[in-house]
């Protein structure tokens, strides 16, 4: 324990701190709800996010190996800070319009990032799973947040059931991957790999058990049962969060423990990785055709992009290319975030009280009434499909190369051919808001307006810059320590 | 080694097989004549006043979950007390940063009126 | 002393039982028992091999997953009250509100 073990954890001492102290204000200064705890909750992120940006081109361990500064670190926790941001933004109208403005909201919002940035830093398992609660446990309560109503609390069960449930499988594959090399920490496991002194049967049960874990976590098929319903039920903005924050933190630990613990485990969980990629692609793209209600079809939609992440870990077991793969895999998860950031704020302006303006009628005459926010939406929709010139298609581009470059080629036909599938439900929606007439009703307040048109800038601007931020995604590969 | 544990079995079976043989014995020998008064569930003789499983107010959920939380965080003082003189300074002020994460808690649901009963 | 295999196949027996009943059991409180019965699994798992390897790091991670467990028990009791309150049922076959 040094001043270096502190610095390493800086920008999470700041966040939780602040949330923690945040909860003080709240309860003794700030009563009458003037909106001061949402700016104080952004400029809490905004100076973690500092402490992050700070640390760049740094890496060493700390904590005697139980966290590591990486880049790989900083670049997922900007990630998750920047995130973190949206989610404030996104709600700051919504949940008074819904009547559900409670300054929780933005104190378990803080509460979850720390927990998603832990999983950033984590280099033990043990951290892997207590960063894993710390950013589950609060979006249990988030996606309650509507309540009294039925929907949202329905939500917030059935995804803390599912999660918990998924949480016991973890701590178990945790247990036997301990039992099997003497150690929790992942350099420790690359160690006792190569000294031959694992029980590598064991391993991979552990190995495999965390997987089915972590898939609930990232919504995988067969484990994406809980995500239709509990993306419609909770709180859009919530919604918006989990489906970028809560994935990226899942997946921020399956590249972590897979890619840098366990490599040599490929020859047996590569198959088993790519059947999932295969059918988390295939069954998300499919159903996503026949859903009506938008938060639905967002949700398959996130399944979808589930798989073609978990494309990138297919390769984790060749180390010529896995580094290109995590490259390729954070990259795809900034293009996913932007992107879906942005649906998300559509979907947030059409949204009215008692789960209406939903529907995928109640876009119909949006082209016509409100121009720029259809041409978002429009943007946004091409962007999932993978169409140029977006950040979707350079994100699909990445992915499917370094999936050729392993030697997998059906996996990335499989890709390209449920890409065109999903074109047919994207392209619905941008034909429904041109194409037919309709009197939408929207609520675009600033913040929405502001979020919807900069994440649509973003999209068809960074896709034309998208050189320099996949060499940023690179130098933050993974290093085995 | 398992046989150490040999002499244990063996009370154990035997125990359980008495016990059940009683059991068995009683039921199949003795006389059964239940009347209405015999089988109403015992309260002291009189008659009984309302079910015997009743609804608990929802109060009483609430102070068992704040219960559980600060109960289980105690854990965490026992390996910190085992080695609290080689932890030194440093140790101390890392315990009391825990305990204020906790007040802080306990702050919020008593702000929050958790702890009021009425 | 037994030898950890014994005490490792019965934390399985009861992982598996856990993972059953999450299944099988349709009452939310029941279905939560089954998952602290679980994570109760991966703390005995955690206990015997760290007795078998002489390490302290496991039983320090059950500590780890006791409060953790106690923090989701928090949540999971709160959910299922205030469910109860709206639906009048904690049967999650009744969770159906929302259909596609």
């Amino acid at each position: 324990m040094n001043v270096q073990d502190l610095y390493a954890i800086s920008p999470l001492i700041v966040l939780v701190t602040w949330a923690t102290l945040l909860i003080l204000v709240d309860v003794y200064i700030i009563r009458d709800r003037n909106g001061g705890t949402p700016i104080l909750a952004a400029l809490g992120l905004l100076v973690a996010m500092g402490f992050a940006i700070a640390q760049t081109g740094q890496q060493y361990t700390a904590f005697n190996g139980m966290a590591v500064v990486d880049g790989f670190a900083i670049f997922l926790q900007v990630l998750f800070l920047g995130s973190g941001l949206v989610g404030i933004a996104l709600a700051y109208n919504y949940l008074q319009r819904m009547g559900i403005e409670r300054s929780e909201y933005y104190i378990l919002l803080l509460y979850s990032i720390s927990g998603m940035m832990l999983m950033a830093i984590a280099a033990d398992l043990i951290v892997v799973f207590l960063a894993l609660e710390l950013l589950s446990i609060p979006l249990y309560v988030l996606a309650g947040f509507g309540r009294p109503k039925v929907e949202p609390e329905e939500a917030a069960l059935k995804y803390f059931l599912l999660g918990a449930f998924a949480g016991g499988f973890v701590v178990y594959g945790i247990a036997l991957a301990f039992g099997a090399t003497a150690t929790t920490s992942l350099a420790g496991i690359v160690q006792a790999v190569n000294a031959g002194s694992a029980n590598l049967t064991l391993l991979s049960i552990g190995a495999a058990l965390i997987l089915i874990g972590l898939g609930f976590k990232v919504a995988a098929v067969p484990f994406h049962m809980w995500t239709p319903d509990v993306y419609q039920g909770a709180p859009s903005a919530v919604t918006a969060f989990m489906s970028v924050g809560a994935k990226a933190g899942g997946f921020a630990a399956l590249l972590r423990v897979f890619v840098s613990a366990l490599p040599e485990l490929a020859a047996d969980l590569s198959p088993v990785l790519w059947v999932l990629a295969a059918l988390t692609m295939i069954l998300g793209n499919v159903v996503a055709i026949a859903q009506g209600n938008i938060k639905r079809l967002l949700a398959y939609s996130s399944i979808a992009h589930a798989g073609y992440i978990l494309m990138a870990l297919v390769v984790f077991g060749n180390t010529q290319v896995s580094s290109d793969a995590v490259a390729a895999a954070l990259f795809y998860l900034v293009a996913y975030a932007v992107t879906s950031f942005g649906a998300w704020a559509v979907v947030i302006a059409l949204e009215k009280a008692e789960q209406k303006g939903l529907a995928l009628d109640d876009y119909a005459g949006l082209g016509r009434k409100y121009p720029g926010l259809a041409a978002a939406m429009a943007v946004f929709m091409l962007s999932f499909t993978g169409v140029p010139p977006t950040l979707g298609f350079v994100g699909k581009l990445y992915l499917f190369r370094t999936v050729l470059e392993g030697g997998f080629i059906w996996l990335a036909v499989i890709g390209v051919l449920t890409s065109l599938v999903s074109a047919y439900y994207y392209l619905r929606i941008v034909v429904i808001m041109y194409m037919r007439d309709g009197d939408p009703q929207v609520h675009a307040e600033p913040w929405l307006r502001l979020t919807a048109g900069v994440t649509a800038v973003a999209t068809v601007v960074l896709s034309l810059y998208a050189g320099p931020l996949f060499a940023w995604a690179s130098q933050a590969v993974l290093k085995l320590f | 080694m398992l046989i150490e544990y040999l002499p244990i079995a063996i009370l154990l079976v035997i125990s359980t097989g008495l016990a059940a043989l009683i059991v068995w014995i009683g039921n199949t020998f003795g006389p059964r004549r239940p009347t209405l008064r015999k089988s109403l569930p015992y309260e002291s003789g009189m008659n009984p006043i309302g079910p015997g499983t009743r609804r608990m107010p929802v109060r009483f959920y609430l102070v068992a979950v704040l219960f559980i939380l600060f109960d289980i965080e105690v854990v965490f003082f026992l390996p910190w007390a085992i080695v609290f003189r080689q932890l030194g300074l440093f140790g101390l002020i890392e315990m009391f940063v825990f305990i204020f994460i906790l007040l802080v808690g306990y702050v919020y649901a008593w702000k929050k009126g958790a702890l009021e009963w009425e | 002393m037994l030898p950890v295999g014994y005490y490792i196949a019965l934390s399985a027996i009861l992982f598996t039982l856990g993972a059953l009943g999450v299944l099988i059991r349709r009452n939310s409180i029941v279905i939560f028992m089954s998952i602290e019965l679980m994570l109760n699994a991966g703390n005995l798992a955690f206990v015997a091999f760290a007795r078998a390897y002489q390490s302290l790091s496991g039983q320090i991670f059950v500590f780890f997953i006791m409060a953790v467990a106690a923090a989701e028990v928090a949540v999971g009791l709160a959910l299922i009250v205030a469910i109860f309150q709206t639906k009048r049922s904690i049967d999650v076959d009744q969770l159906n509100t929302m259909q596609g």
